[in-house]
């Protein structure tokens, strides 16, 4: 006992001495850490600020039309900038009808690369592949553009579409003038341009799949593919749904690429030869040129419909990808 | 499947394995057609002038797009300039400051979906926002519009690489009695710094190649930039007039962009695997 409190008596002394040091210490990292808090937190808080304001800004330039229009501005397929008259369909169907079209092919291919890549390849062709693939997603949109409007639409024009027109022209779909530009033309193109995201995040899904669940489905005898078929693809089938809402977002938004070999035509046809034009194309090539309010408040408008079609879909993917980690963190 | 025979599922998974590589064969045919393009009609286009001489009227022989190749610096300069800092600041925060917080989550969220928000649509956001009330097109609006586009990208790879760093070694510096800021930046961004240098790589090899935001902010010149508030040439732009023009010696010009362009944003992306990979080895 006495030994303790001598002891206690003596531990004051020494906090004491250390108190103002120790304080000074304390102090400074209060400030700094309130300071450091700070600036992260309002930098992190520009991008709410910036979405919100985006949002704002485009309602406000874009009222005009809205006002004029309504809804026949969504339903109308009369884009007439001469008498002042705007209706939107022609453009949202051109990017309803490219995007299907470059997912058609982009998802198939996505995940064929990706099993290609898991199942069939050794580590070094994988590592060449994906280097590949990477480079492929690295290319600017508008060198897609460019190749594709005087390179692959010759090429598309020369030899793809006489050939589809002789056998498959009674279809209303490929029945056109072989323009090689046109619908075709930009969904194959849009569908190279998200094929890298497809397949890189189907080859990382299906790396995924535990081996063990493979083997014993070899073990009872199944094929290569029919361990794709019955293991493989249903075990990553949310990841490859994700690639999907990825690739559908980069789709409906692409421009640069799609306004070289779209032909900028406002109008609906059937067939897939013809040339028409997207959201995105018909802003990147009539923007400047918009001198009345109402044409300039027409544009705006037309991209707040894009917006808010790659709103959802982004939307939508950043919940599902929400709800696929929560499930694998759960199980 | 059980009354298949033996022979016909393992022709059915031939197939499949022969269209799985062919799909991997068109995708690598793709990459090398558009890069044997860009090359074959590039590099004609690819000389001493093309590198210090301004653009010359369609027809006029010679001629250079330097004035684009300082613009588009310039731009990138400037964007990174403001987004790195500040998306880096907000990365800091997702990762280490509200890390579990519903507001970083809330962040976290609208910076995916910026993320995916078509850089068109950010053209026409700065157009109203600033060219319209500045009264004309500029090279800064230009620079802004880079600029949003780039910080979410950095925003999330900051955040991706910190939240590698082990939570061990935030826990020894703040029991070393480092302060939360000290811990931060001198010892968890030397963790993370290949990762942070990938990401700043990426960020910038992406903006460098966007065309879309800059159409109606930048615009485009013929003339050398002598402030931030007029027109400024850029070589995305330029490439897209050229390209779309009926000259053959403005389109051969084009090619000499686009493969410009293309070699230095292929560069950065290679570059940055190179530090990523030598980041996987130590």
């Amino acid at each position: 006992m006495k030994f303790l409190s001598a002891h206690r008596q003596k531990l004051p002394i020494a906090t004491q001495a250390l108190n103002p040091i120790l304080e000074k210490s304390r102090n400074n990292r209060g400030v700094s850490d309130g300071v450091f808090r700070w600036a992260t937190g309002l930098s992190a808080a520009i991008i709410p600020v910036g979405m919100l304001g985006l949002i704002i800004v485009m309602l406000l330039n874009s009222h005009l039309a809205l006002k004029e229009f309504g809804l026949g501005f969504l339903t109308s397929d009369n884009w007439n900038p001469v008498t002042q008259e705007f209706g939107a369909l022609s453009s949202i169907y051109g990017t309803f009808v490219s995007t299907i079209i470059a997912m058609l092919i982009a998802m198939p291919m996505g995940i064929a690369v990706g099993l290609f890549l898991v199942e069939w390849s050794s580590p070094k062709v994988e590592s060449f592949f994906g280097t590949a693939i990477e480079l492929l997603a690295a290319i600017p949109s508008i060198i897609y553009g460019m190749w594709g409007l005087f390179v692959f639409a010759p090429f598309m024009a020369d030899h793809v579409q006489p050939f589809v027109n002789e056998y498959f022209g009674f279809i209303p779909l490929f029945d056109g003038p072989p323009l090689g530009i046109g619908m075709l033309t930009t969904g194959i193109i849009l569908a190279l341009m998200i094929l890298p995201y497809v397949s890189s995040i189907s080859r990382d899904v299906f790396k995924m799949v535990p081996s063990v669940i493979k083997e014993s489905a070899y073990g009872l005898g199944s094929t290569n593919w029919e361990v794709t078929k019955y293991v493989t693809i249903p075990y990553a089938l949310h990841g490859i749904i994700g690639a999907g809402f990825l690739g559908l977002g980069r789709a409906l938004g692409e421009t640069m690429a799609v306004t070289f070999v779209i032909g900028n035509s406002h109008r609906i046809s059937a067939s897939l030869f013809e040339t028409c034009n997207s959201i995105a194309s018909t802003l990147a090539n009539e923007f400047t040129e918009a001198s009345e309010p109402l044409y300039l408040h027409a544009l705006v408008a037309l991209g707040l419909v894009l917006f808010l079609i790659t709103i959802t879909t982004q939307v939508a993917a950043q919940l599902w990808l929400k709800h696929l980690v929560r499930k694998a963190g759960g199980s | 499947m059980q009354s298949n025979s033996l022979k016909m599922r393992k022709a059915v998974s031939r197939l499949v394995k022969v269209l799985a590589t062919l799909s991997a064969v068109i995708g690598l045919v793709a990459l090398i057609w558009i890069l044997m393009t860009v090359v074959s009609r590039g590099i004609g286009s690819l000389n001493f002038e093309f590198f210090t001489e301004l653009p010359t009227p369609p027809g006029m022989s010679g001629g250079g797009l330097a004035n684009a190749i300082a613009g588009t610096l310039v731009m990138t300069v400037i964007a990174a300039a403001t987004a790195i800092p500040i998306g880096m600041l907000a990365g800091t925060y997702l990762s280490e400051v509200g890390k579990g917080t519903g507001m970083a989550e809330f962040i976290r969220l609208v910076n995916n979906i910026m993320i995916g928000v078509p850089s068109i649509i950010i053209g026409i956001f700065i157009y109203v926002l600033i060219v319209v009330p500045m009264k004309g097109f500029s090279g800064l609006a230009g620079a802004v519009a880079l600029a949003v586009i780039m910080l979410p990208i950095v925003v999330r790879t900051t955040e991706d690489m910190l939240t590698l760093v082990p939570d061990s070694i935030r826990e020894s510096a703040l029991a070393l009695g480092a302060s939360r800021w000290r811990t931060t930046f001198d010892i968890v961004f030397r963790a993370a710094k290949n990762g942070l240098l990938t990401g700043v790589l990426l960020a910038v090899a992406r903006v460098s190649g966007e065309t879309a935001p800059l159409l109606f902010t930048a615009l485009n010149s013929s003339y050398w930039f002598s402030g931030l508030n007029e027109p400024m040439a850029n070589l995305t732009v330029t490439i897209f007039n050229y390209a779309m023009s009926p000259y053959t010696d403005w389109q051969a010009k084009a090619w000499g962009a686009s493969l410009l362009i293309m070699v230095s944003i292929l560069a950065l992306t290679v570059t940055s695997r190179f530090i990523m990979k030598r980041q996987g080895r130590q």
